[in-house]
């Protein structure tokens, strides 16, 4: 019984030595940011090796012309407090926006550029996409420091095997 | 004041997740086994994600203690990992 325990718990050791985390980011908004790297940067902290994928608009996460000016878009997203058809009006992305990061600001919560140092502190894994960058035209040099890579999704998927993945 | 090892305090009062959990790892990354961490948080979320990192991270949550508008977690530090 002792050894059957002791076992387990060596198991349970490996496992937890061994857990990955992987979050492939394709959406470039505020409200999709966020959520990535809460959990990613969790992870981290949790004992968690963790890889982010930037792809498609999750690129604008990254991008550092970009990153500090994320939004937040009112049209096809039903929780914001407002009729869709308002969000289509001009400057009401703007308005959602600047909403949004007065509750942030308020809150105190850190900002995505913030959130992407503290991944690196982590040890958390930034990978870029290198079609996407080509797709936007971006090179290297449009992004923020803290990307580890530029690779491809041959690459991510090699990477995450066997880990527990998200796609955002 | 514990006999063994250190304590630490960390504030992280109106900070939210994963605010509280990422001070506490900071500071478990600075501590020793044998060491303790205070957190103090106002998250409501606090409590229930320190018993998950800890369970996770093979350390102890040894104390919880509601003060009249923060709480008070102590984790001891019983595993290093990376």
């Amino acid at each position: 019984m002792a050894t059957v325990l002791a076992q387990k718990e060596k198991v349970g050791q490996v496992e937890a030595a061994q857990h990955k985390f992987c979050i492939i980011l394709s959406k470039g908004s505020l409200d999709m940011a966020y959520p990535a790297f809460m959990l990613a940067n969790t992870a981290a902290t949790m004992g968690s090796e963790v890889h982010v994928f930037f792809t498609f608009w999750g690129l604008n996460v990254i991008n550092r012309e970009k990153v500090g000016s994320l939004k937040i878009e009112p049209v096809g997203n039903p929780g914001l407090p407002m009729p869709n058809i308002l969000g289509m009006l001009p400057g009401m992305t703007a308005m959602a926006t600047r909403m949004m990061r007065g509750r942030i600001e308020k809150i105190k919560m850190p900002t995505i550029p913030e959130m992407i140092k503290t991944a690196k502190e982590l040890g958390v894994k930034l990978h870029a996409c290198s079609t996407t960058m080509e797709l936007q035209g971006v090179t290297k040099e449009n992004l923020v420091a803290e990307i580890d890579d530029v690779v491809g999704a041959a690459t991510f998927l090699q990477i995450s095997e066997g880990g527990q993945t998200l796609f955002i | 004041m514990s006999e063994v090892g250190k304590r630490h305090v960390v504030d992280s009062r109106g900070s939210f997740c994963p605010g509280p959990i990422t001070d506490l790892f900071k500071a478990y990354r600075a501590a020793n086994i044998g060491d303790e961490i205070e957190l103090l948080a106002t998250d409501p979320a606090a409590k229930s994600d320190v018993e998950a990192w800890a369970a996770r991270s093979g350390n102890q949550l040894a104390e919880v203690t509601q003060e009249k508008d923060y709480l008070r977690l102590v984790v001891k530090v019983t595993k290093k990992g990376r």
